[in-house]
């Protein structure tokens, strides 16, 4: 089977997943982010690289926070940049999602950055652009369903290392809504690769996936005993539709038994690092104490994510 | 017609003949074999030396898509598919638009497939009107229009009490009635097998319990109706575990399974790959792999094609939002040889699955057989050709298939229906 995101020379052509990708092109992609940071600090924040390409920013789910970040990395490589809602706007008169991709095409785009509810919709469309003979066009995805949100991933593993230094040194525990979550899926596969000895996930059986173990993570229920002796503590966000129905009896339990506050983070080592991809629900997942307390690096991350957005998208370009 | 089918090797599991044997038929019916009748002159002689010759494919689930669903397919276009497969029976499932629940419609659709004059169609009418699970159909009169037996398609009924009811009601008159396991709360919102791969692909699962709570809803059901059940399309070994327990506690319970399900797992999904989106999902390869071993074994009945065309655009979506189903009448006979050809059974033996046995499942006796008096529906195949599965070469209208590009045994050569040649030649 031919591999959707890379290209008959094994160079990134897409990036639609981290799970399957070669570590190399991981530690590629975060290298390339380093220098990337530093341009946010200039007095000019621009980088020439994407001079006149354009960047269509295709959004079929709503969100502010990634659409911007891709924004402005988009902008700080110089490249043009074209936001389209198409929840709000074409699908809801009827068109398609590869009519509004080829519409797109016909106005020279040169990367799409994808969100979609659906786990899978960023494969579809690379196979129609491959379908179409059009491997000029790059994809990026933007996070699908409860898929994969790849550069969250990437620069969830950018932090850990700016922080962590040697992944094979470290245990890492990754807590809440697994089962929904594309970000924990991301993380799990980049984990992996980048041979993080013991990736563990956290949470009450509702929310966590059939058959998560062979990702090649350990599962713990018990907050307190997954947290024992981590280097690095992920949270998920729990989406508001999860805390009360049949996967959880209230937002309420959900804090007690898998919210993280100083005193279970007490439980991890010392100097154990607190990550979160936002937006928080403080009090419900994460106590606002933990969460701007010295262990986090939230902020951080959202920093960083702007210079991996930059290294993904210049790669790419290249 | 008088025809003679000389040279060939003659394939009738039924009767149990294996061997290179002449095969005649006048007046749509088979009037001998090896030596001809008194009298018997052959106006046509078609030599299948080096080919096997056996009963027309009898196909347990083919929808022809008509009425309603015409820009997916049309009678016309999924019978030649159905003669280009050397499959001369079909029965119909009852998920048309509107469902196959009026007499009227079931007596217009046999009308129209009798003009057509190619596959015998055997509706399979709708247990509920409109499959809502609500009200019973009016079963006595849909018989009386040519239904063979009643199902629910991939709809289940919600009430029990309803299905009880609709057993029930079936029972009163002996007809058969099909049922697919499938929990509606439990398979809800799911697209693909719980496990390992959905996992992976953030898919949401449909978990195997949606299959046995609802086998094990209608087993019982069935026991305490005594209605004539039938399991359509199993996806799971433990699903195969309930019929066989019910089957030791004397319970008289068919089934069958799909060439999809026979050949596919969940991994063949591969990267979100719409045309293994179906209906049940596919499952892990130790289901696969017990449900071959069922119906070598015979315990599984029967296998059928499932055949669900699919427009382009039905499949070019993101995976759960796609249509699900394949198209497989032209694939039912090639992915039987491959069964047999990877399991290493007789070839007699894996034909009854797809003929003999099926038949009986339908309550068909004048064909799915050679004997003397049998309808002349026959299969002519190369059995040793492969041929790579092709959009183009796929007559149905749907292309929907996940064996696309792969190589099969098996190229029809000729069909004939009622001793009529309708395909070939």
């Amino acid at each position: 089977m031919r591999n959707p995101q890379l290209d008959k020379n094994g160079e990134l052509q897409h990036l639609l997943t981290l799970d399957g990708l070669p570590r190399d092109i991981l530690t590629t992609i975060l290298d390339t982010a380093s220098p990337f940071t530093e341009v946010a600090e200039r007095e000019v924040k621009k980088l020439p690289l994407l001079r006149g390409k354009s960047i269509f920013n295709l959004f079929f789910e709503n969100s502010t926070r990634t659409r911007t970040t891709f924004e402005i990395a988009a902008k700080r490589l110089s490249a043009d940049v074209v936001n389209l809602n198409v929840s709000t706007s074409s699908t809801a008169k009827g068109e398609t999602l590869l009519d509004t991709v080829d519409n797109l095409c016909a106005m020279q785009a040169d990367m799409f950055v994808v969100r979609h509810a659906a786990s899978g919709a960023p494969f579809l469309i690379t196979e129609h652009l491959f379908a179409n003979g059009r491997n000029d066009i790059h994809v990026i995805n933007a996070g699908d369903g409860r898929h994969a949100h790849p550069t969250q991933g990437l620069l969830d593993m950018y932090t850990i290392r700016h922080f962590k230094e040697d992944f094979t040194r470290l245990t890492v525990a990754i807590i809440g809504d697994v089962l929904h979550s594309r970000v924990a899926r991301s993380q799990i596969s980049a984990l992996t690769t980048l041979g993080v000895p013991e990736v563990r996930v956290i949470g009450p059986k509702t929310l966590l996936p059939t058959d998560v173990e062979k990702m090649g993570v350990r599962v713990f229920h018990d907050m307190k005993a997954g947290l024992k002796d981590v280097d690095v503590v992920m949270m998920l966000r729990l989406q508001n539709e999860r805390m009360n129905g049949a996967l959880l009896p209230t937002a309420q339990e959900f804090y007690k038994m898998w919210g993280l506050t100083a005193e279970k983070l007490a439980l991890a080592k010392p100097d154990a690092i607190v990550m979160h991809p936002g937006p928080m629900n403080r009090g419900v997942e994460i106590d606002s104490a933990v969460a701007d307390g010295a262990q986090a690096v939230i902020l951080p991350q959202v920093t960083f994510g702007i210079a991996v957005r930059m290294a993904v998208m210049s790669m790419l370009a290249s | 017609m008088n025809i003679r089918i000389s040279n060939g090797r003659l394939i009738d599991p039924a009767n149990g003949v294996d061997g290179v044997q002449d095969l005649f038929i006048a007046a749509g019916k088979v009037v001998a074999l090896g030596r001809a009748p008194d009298g018997f002159s052959a106006e046509r002689n078609i030599d299948a030396g080096g080919l096997v010759v056996c009963p027309g494919l009898i196909d347990l689930a083919a929808r022809l898509r008509e009425p309603g669903f015409e820009y997916r397919a049309t009678l016309e276009s999924e019978m030649d598919a159905a003669m280009a497969g050397g499959v001369t029976s079909l029965a119909i499932p009852p998920d048309t638009d509107p469902a196959l629940d009026e007499p009227g419609l079931v007596e217009m659709l046999c009308h129209r497939a009798k003009k057509l004059n190619r596959a015998h169609v055997y509706p399979v009418g709708a247990l509920t009107v409109g499959l809502k699970g609500e009200r019973l159909s009016e079963m006595a009169e849909l018989v009386e229009s040519g239904c063979v037996a009643f199902s629910q398609a991939n709809v289940p009924i919600v009430d029990n009490t309803v299905l009880m009811r609709a057993m029930q009601y079936a029972a009163t008159f002996g007809f058969r009635v099909w049922l697919q396991p499938l929990a509606p709360f439990l398979s809800r919102g799911g697209f693909a097998h719980d496990g390992e791969v959905a996992t992976r692909l953030g898919l949401p699962g449909i978990p195997v319990a949606a299959e046995t709570v609802a086998l094990f809803t209608y087993l019982q059901l069935a026991r305490m109706t005594g209605s004539r059940l039938h399991i359509t399309r199993l996806s799971s070994a433990e699903g195969l575990g309930l019929i066989e327990q019910a089957r030791e506690q004397g319970m008289d319970v068919t089934c069958d399974v799909s060439i999809n399900h026979l050949h596919l797992s969940d991994m063949d999904i591969g990267y979100f790959n719409s045309n293994c989106h179906l209906v049940p999902p596919l499952r892990s390869q130790r289901d696969r792999d017990a449900l071959s071993a069922g119906l070598v074994e015979g315990r599984i009945n029967a296998l059928c094609s499932d055949h669900t065309p699919v427009d382009d655009d039905g499949k070019l979506a993101p995976f759960s939002e796609s249509e699900p189903g394949a198209t497989g009448l032209e694939l039912l006979l090639p992915l039987t040889l491959k069964w047999a050809y990877d399991t290493g059974m007789p070839l007699a033996q894996a034909l009854a699955r797809v003929t003999s046995d099926a038949a009986q499942i339908v309550g068909i006796t004048k064909a799915g057989h050679l004997a003397v008096g049998a309808r002349a529906d026959i299969c002519v195949f190369e059995p040793d050709t492969y041929r790579q599965v092709t959009r183009q070469d796929l007559r149905s209208q749907g292309k929907n298939s996940p064996f696309l590009g792969l190589e099969l045994p098996g190229v029809v050569r000729y069909t004939l229906v009622e001793g009529k040649v309708m395909y070939g030649g």
